[in-house]
């Protein structure tokens, strides 16, 4: 039965972890600081009290607890880890790329890997080098993950229902910045959506602009303050990308901007703009894309705006191209 | 003086200065200056002072997050910690590295590292190389009692023991990793065991006593010396804050806190006749460092993409 209760981003995603928990007796939840804390944001509060030894805290060992969500999916328990900042995923990605993804795959769909990795990434003021990074891309390049940004409660709490009533591996990545921020109305308790799909936050007709994580705050700043009439698409799920949803948007604009937080090279916006390239849709201008510059994060905060994407250049490419 | 007391009172005011730099920290911090996340070491000070008085110039070392003491230990200025963590040009790395990621080769320091455990994996590599370059380096990695649970670090201890390189390996053992107790997390409470396990000689000490910190990282020097490979230490201590500021801390048992305090480094030498005086002139020398870094100039944002090739 679906109803509304405002929650905040955090809030959202402890709601679905709690109706995962409550309605998929095979659900698991652990990670570093989980459990008794309720999180280091917080955010599986209460989680450990209400459902008991299914909810656990694990030593900080990211390669064991990957691997005992493989091995745990296999034998068709439906674990949700959380990898507390997605820079720590690193050492553990062996159990993603090498183990997970090929689960499905290489057991002739014998056997499946259904867990869910929750994690977050980004930078935030002050925030060090092995802290700051947006790794998508690296997860985007794997086949047999599916990834997942949600950025507004809604969508985290639906996304989180999606992901882990998912049959296979996928990583959802949330936002540090987003947990305590403001509520919102959310509906709790409705069907779970199939995975896939994009937002419409804002309807133009000049330029497509498309973009993923929490950037997007700067991309509906700059096109309210440039008055830019854009299309602009939030691509919630990365893999699998709603290409079709862009291009028919692109079809019509003839313009195509890519706005994200992580490097530029080799970032999925570079996916993005080639797809859209290949499709052989014409284009009133040339592509653009804009990310970080191609750097390592600085700890000090006025370095890390000098490369990372800010609202003024977000604006700046969107005068120019559709200028 | 007797020597050793001379030295009580070295270590008692090398204490007094990272205290007294974390608690200007801490204040930095809540007032604004310093952002971001920040991990003081108050409570554990003895570790880095008897372990820093015992290497010598070529050494290395190789610390978590919770470094600032370890650099400052190290003979780190600590106008040049402040600077960096308030992204001054005068800071170790202008503000490129911060609080939790800071690195000061030229002190011997050359390190902390945000991903628990990884230090010790590196520790090793300063060690191989010392095989080959005629330094004499031993290289010192420290983390804490969590990060024993990483597997790198096992890694890494196997590989020094192997190849009997000069690494020390020195736990510190403040019963917590972030907010969840040690004993939660292994059965066995002896972390030490681990690397008896693996062939390296361990000890168990009160890491609350520089003393005593000193005269194993010695120990582990001259085995080092001789060829004879890695040693791992666990040393118990306590911080006396939180994990990060603003850790509320409602995971510590009661009176946990308080009987931590009664027992921390520097309350246990409250009845040394230059108790006072050690910190006296540890304020003097940080409130000195604190207002010079505070008036250098912000590292130019314009130089925010230098040093990422050669
Ligand atoms: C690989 C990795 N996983 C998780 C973290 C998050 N984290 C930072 S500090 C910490 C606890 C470390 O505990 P311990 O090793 O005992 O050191 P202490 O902080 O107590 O000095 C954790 C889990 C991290 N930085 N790196
Ligand atoms: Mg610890």
């Amino acid at each position: 039965m679906s109803e509304t209760a405002k929650l905040t981003y955090g809030g959202a995603i402890n709601a679905a972890l709690a109706r995962c928990l409550d309605q998929m007796p095979e659900t698991l939840l652990f990670g570093e600081d989980v459990a008794l804390p309720g999180g280091v944001f917080g955010v599986t509060r209460g989680l450990r009290k209400a459902y008991g030894e299914r909810v656990f805290d694990t030593p900080i060992s990211e390669t064991a607890m990957l691997g005992a969500a493989v091995g745990a999916a296999m034998m068709g328990r439906r674990p949700i880890v959380e990898i507390m900042w997605a820079d720590f995923m690193l050492v553990a990605f062996d159990q993603i790329v090498n183990q997970a993804a090929n689960v499905r795959y290489v057991s002739e769909g014998r056997l499946s890997a259904p867990m869910t990795i929750r994690t977050q990434q980004g930078n935030a003021p002050g925030a060090c080098a092995q802290h700051s990074q947006n790794l998508e891309a690296l997860l985007l390049h794997v086949p047999g993950i599916r990834v997942a940004m949600p950025v507004q409660a809604q969508d985290a709490y639906d996304i989180t229902l999606s992901a882990v009533a998912n049959d296979d591996p996928v990583v959802v990545i949330e936002n540090r910045t987003l947990y305590a921020g403001a509520k919102a109305e959310v509906q709790i308790g409705g069907p779970v959506a199939p995975i896939g799909g994009h937002r419409l936050r804002r309807a133009g007709d000049d330029v497509t602009v498309v973009t993923w994580g929490a950037i997007i705050s700067s991309v509906e700043a700059a096109v309210d303050s440039t008055g830019v009439s854009a299309d602009v698409i939030e691509a919630v799920w990365l893999n699998p990308f709603d290409t079709e949803a862009v291009l028919a948007s692109v079809r019509r604009t003839g313009r195509l901007l890519v706005v994200h937080e992580a490097n530029l090279t080799g970032g999925f916006g570079a996916e993005v703009v080639a797809r859209v390239v290949e499709s052989g849709v014409s284009l009133r201008s040339a592509p653009r894309r804009v990310g970080a510059l191609d750097s390592r994060i600085p700890a000090a905060v006025q370095l890390a705006q000098a490369v990372l994407p800010q609202t003024s250049t977000v604006a700046a490419a969107l005068v120019e191209i559709t200028g | 003086m007797e020597p050793q007391m001379n030295q009580q009172l070295a270590d008692l005011h090398q204490m007094w200065r990272i205290r007294i730099l974390e608690e200007t920290i801490l204040q930095l911090r809540l007032a604004g200056d310093v952002v971001g996340s920040v991990h003081l070491e108050n409570g554990q000070e003895a570790v880095a002072v008897g372990a820093c008085r015992m290497l010598r110039r070529p050494d290395a070392v190789f610390s978590t997050y919770r470094g600032h003491g370890w650099a400052l230990a190290r003979g780190v200025p600590p106008e040049k910690i402040l600077a960096e963590l308030l992204y001054r040009q005068t800071g170790v790395n202008g503000g490129r590295g911060g609080s939790a990621h800071f690195s000061a080769p030229e002190y011997g320091f050359y390190g902390e590292n945000s991903i628990v455990g990884a230090g010790a994996p590196i520790a090793v590599g300063a060690a191989l190389a010392a095989r080959f370059d005629g330094s004499g380096r031993v290289a010192l990695t420290v983390f804490g009692d969590g990060a024993m649970n990483q597997g790198g670090v096992t890694e890494a201890m196997n590989l020094a023991a192997a190849l009997d390189l000069p690494v020390v390996f020195v736990c510190e053992n403040n019963k917590y990793s972030e907010l969840t107790p040690i004993n939660d997390m292994v059965r066995n409470p002896d972390l030490s065991a681990r690397a008896h396990a693996l062939g390296i000689p361990a000890v168990r000490l009160d890491g609350n006593d520089p003393a005593q910190v000193a005269a194993a990282v010695g120990l582990a020097i001259t085995t080092a010396e001789h060829g004879r490979g890695p040693t791992f230490i666990e040393a118990f201590t306590r911080r006396i804050t939180g994990h990060y500021i603003g850790d509320a801390q409602t995971y510590r048992p009661a009176g946990e806190l308080e009987a931590d305090e009664k027992d921390e480094p520097l309350a246990r030498l409250r009845h040394l006749p230059g108790f006072d005086e050690a910190e006296r002139r540890a304020r003097a020398e940080i409130a000195a460092a604190t207002e010079r870094a505070l008036a250098a100039p912000l590292t130019d944002p314009s130089t925010a993409r230098e040093h990422l090739y050669v």
